[in-house]
């Protein structure tokens, strides 16, 4: 498959059930919340484009107004948000992004002649993180000794997919109901929809 | 300590909210209920850390026997009606975030798939898959030839099945294919989505049995629960109620019978005296260090916190931690192998419908003789119905996939659907959490957890793969992707019948001191091929009868 990805739901839209039953007050109020991204507190400045380039070369956006990923990892940075989990092999994610993000800018000028992340062609930024993920590294030394493929899976990628799949822009282009209480659903099989759910989508374009 | 960002910080996360004689009504968005207060000077009969499985059916029996009980809960006391949104973000409030180091070949990602840091503990967004262990489980050595015999016989923990699943309302099928009879489930099955009737159909296809999942939410009214909307959100909290955990049961239950609870309180340390009898616990609440007097102490935290508190209490005395003197406090850590397999299907599934886990195979619990089988244990599988930003966690961890690639994968959400197992890991001493170099904010050392998978396991794992890709196949599912990840813990302070091979006696009694007991998931000596949450309840319901009976001698 090649090309932009397009959605087979156009016109769908999770928000358009917010003043439905199946919005609750509860539900509203995180959202009206998460219209205003946090400043950059806790990356620099050039840390912080690197990971905004990042962010879009993980999820390309064409939306007029593109869901902010980038504000919301500097934020869980700066109030030092935990996940769970620290892997022995990893630093602290307060360590483990500043470095990361100095790795991959370091990865590009190693490739590209000195142009940082942030400067390449979407292709180049892909073709890079791919190298990445595989280990096979230009600036070793940048790194330290954090294993890169990991941090780029483990952390990076992990993090940003997560947070954008959590939101309404995102749940709306891939069909999914998205907050459902109180009314939940009634259809549950294949034979039916409801007709707060997204319709059917349409799935001709897809080559196989 | 470590909540989710987003601005959004409701005082339940931030200041205590059972307090002044009352703590939340669960069943109302404001609202309060009277609960008994004990002083700390007060020598309360038990104090019981963590109000997850193991501590809220303990503190309700004990309770209602009319013993004196203080339950802690490191995390918030919420009310689901109003704190529980339908956000994934937002809800990881519910998980223990605080980073636990993790090692080993296999390292474990702790987090959503086996904590939980809230009045109800995990039970608040548990998948509500309610299985029974096989009864050769419990003798898993003498009849199987593998892993440990349980101290307990299957008869007496089918009877606490039974007990627990009438308490929860378990809603389940008419007839179980497997192991032998049970009585009625309490509530009738709900309706199967068609991602387990994706799994029906593969079942069929190859000739094995399948059944719709006993689920801990009700299909009917039940008091103040609704029955289940079929939001699909089970897993970051049930935001109507209609999920029975312990957060809107056996907890309710306990402080109409006296007890107290005590939320966003972190208990550090076991306190001792010089005969080395525990004589209460300290802990953090409200900004200060304080100490709560008991007769008794339950450990109930689950098995990280569980050992990472009995470590952390060594004295002169108990050099090696609380109760270890065989060493043995942390080790035999098991997780659940959560293997899986996802494929795309012409029509469109819509996975997200329904409770997560509708449908479920045992099959693979019960094939002692199939002579594919090549591997001790046992393992299930069910339906699946990830929310999406779990599913893309799961899709990038297993390929990588980013830019439109990953737009496109994922954009098939709707067409998927996958199965996903709960694989028997074989115990080994070599699992074991132990105290890390590094402090908390409270200045607890961090726990550090080794863990690493057996060949068995590792064979295990491969037969479910092949064997869900045949299925899913037969169903009509195509560009299959296998992926692999853990799910629940078991085991770090196993009970047992031999105090040189087991932390605690077959009531959860530590063998070293014999005040201080164990009530929750570690104390399972194997893991069993099925979630782990009827069993951490049944046992303690199990041990509240035991200790009840034995008041007397305590």
């Amino acid at each position: 498959m090649t090309g932009p990805f397009r959605t087979p739901y156009p016109g769908y839209d999770i928000l358009d059930k917010w003043a439905s039953p199946s919005f609750d007050d509860a539900t509203r109020n995180v959202l009206r919340l998460r219209r205003v991204p946090p400043p950059r507190r806790f990356l620099s400045e050039e840390r912080y484009s690197t990971l905004q380039a990042l962010c879009a070369t993980v999820i390309p956006q064409r939306r007029a107004r593109p869901v902010e990923i980038a504000p919301w990892i500097d934020a869980a940075l700066h109030e030092n948000r935990g996940t769970g989990t620290r892997f022995a092999v990893m630093p602290p994610d307060r360590e483990a992004w500043p470095l990361g993000l100095d790795a991959i800018d370091a990865e590009a000028q190693a490739t590209h002649d000195g142009k940082g992340f942030s400067d390449l062609p979407s292709t180049d930024r892909g073709r890079l993180l791919k190298a990445i993920d595989a280990d096979k590294l230009r600036a070793r030394q940048a790194w330290h000794d954090m294993p890169a493929g990991k941090f780029f899976r483990a952390i990076a990628l992990k993090q940003i997919v997560q947070f954008y799949y959590s939101q309404p822009a995102a749940m709306s282009e891939i069909g999914y109901g998205g907050p459902a209480a109180p009314r939940g659903y009634v259809r549950l099989t294949a034979s039916g929809i409801d007709p707060w759910e997204a319709p059917f989508g349409n799935w001709k374009e897809e080559r196989k | 300590m470590t909540r989710p960002i987003g601005q959004h910080a409701p005082e339940a996360e931030t200041e205590p909210r059972a307090v002044d004689g009352r703590a939340p009504d669960v069943f109302s968005s404001r609202g309060y209920v009277p609960m008994r207060e004990f002083r700390t000077e007060d020598e309360v009969d038990f104090v019981i850390v963590g109000a997850g499985c193991g501590g809220s059916v303990l503190a309700a029996k004990l309770a209602e026997a009319g013993m004196s009980v203080v339950l802690f809960e490191a995390g918030p006391f919420f009310r689901p009606l109003s704190d529980f949104a339908s956000d994934e973000y937002e809800q990881e409030k519910l998980y223990w975030l605080d980073p636990r180091i993790s090692d080993g070949d296999d390292p474990i990602e702790f987090g959503a798939n086996n904590s939980g840091q809230a009045v109800g503990g995990s039970s608040v967004h548990f998948q509500m898959v309610s299985l029974r262990f096989r009864p050769e489980w419990f003798k898993a050595r003498t009849k199987l030839g593998y892993g440990k015999d349980w101290p307990v016989d299957w008869r007496e923990m089918w009877k606490y099945y039974a007990e627990v699943e009438a308490a929860l309302k378990i809603s389940g099928p008419i007839r179980y294919p497997w192991g032998p009879p049970r009585g009625r489930y309490p509530y009738r099955a709900h309706e199967v989505n068609e991602a387990g009737l994706v799994l029906a159909r593969g079942a069929e296809a190859l000739g094995v049995g399948w059944t719709p999942t006993p689920l801990c939410t009700v299909s009917a009214p039940r008091g103040k629960s609704p029955p289940c909307a079929y939001r699909g959100m089970c897993k970051i909290g049930c935001s109507v109620n209609a999920k029975q955990s312990m957060l809107i049961t056996y907890v309710p239950r306990a402080i109409r019978a006296g007890a107290e609870v005590r939320d966003l309180a972190m208990v550090g340390r076991v306190e001792t005296a010089s005969d080395g009898r525990a004589t209460g616990v300290s802990y953090h609440r409200g900004g200060a260090w304080m100490h709560q007097k008991a007769r008794n102490v339950v450990l109930a935290g689950y098995s990280i916190e569980t050992p990472r508190l009995m470590l952390n209490s060594d004295t002169a005395r108990h050099s090696q931690g609380l109760a270890n003197s065989n060493g043995l406090v942390g080790r035999n850590l098991m997780v659940h192998s959560n293997h899986a397999v996802w494929a795309k299907f012409d029509e469109e599934i819509r996975w997200y419908k329904g409770p997560p886990s509708m449908a479920t195979c045992e099959h693979w619990n019960y094939a002692d003789d199939d002579p594919s089988k090549d591997f001790d244990g046992g393992y299930s599988f069910m339906s699946q119905g990830p929310l999406p930003g779990d599913f893309a966690g799961t899709l990038t961890s297993a390929s990588g996939l980013f830019g439109d690639d990953l737009l496109k994968a994922m954009g098939d959400y709707n067409r998927m659907a996958g199965l996903k197992i709960v694989g028997e890991t074989m115990p080994s001493p070599d699992n074991r959490v132990m105290l890390s170099d590094e402090l908390d904010d409270l200045g607890l050392p961090r726990p550090r957890v080794t863990f690493s998978f057996c060949e068995n396991d590792k064979r295990l794992q491969r037969h479910s793969l092949d064997f869900m890709s045949k299925m899913l196949t037969a169903a009509g599912g195509q560009n299959l992707l296998e992926t692999s990840s853990t799910a629940h813990l078991m085991g770090g302070c196993a009970m047992g019948d031999d105090p040189e091979t087991s932390v605690t006696d077959d009531m959860g009694r530590c063998w070293d001191v014999d005040n201080l007991w164990i009530c929750d998931g570690s104390l399972m000596p194997t893991a069993g091929g099925v979630n782990p949450a009827m069993t951490i309840l049944a046992n303690s319901a199990r041990i509240a009868d035991r200790i009840i009976a034995s008041r007397g001698n305590l």
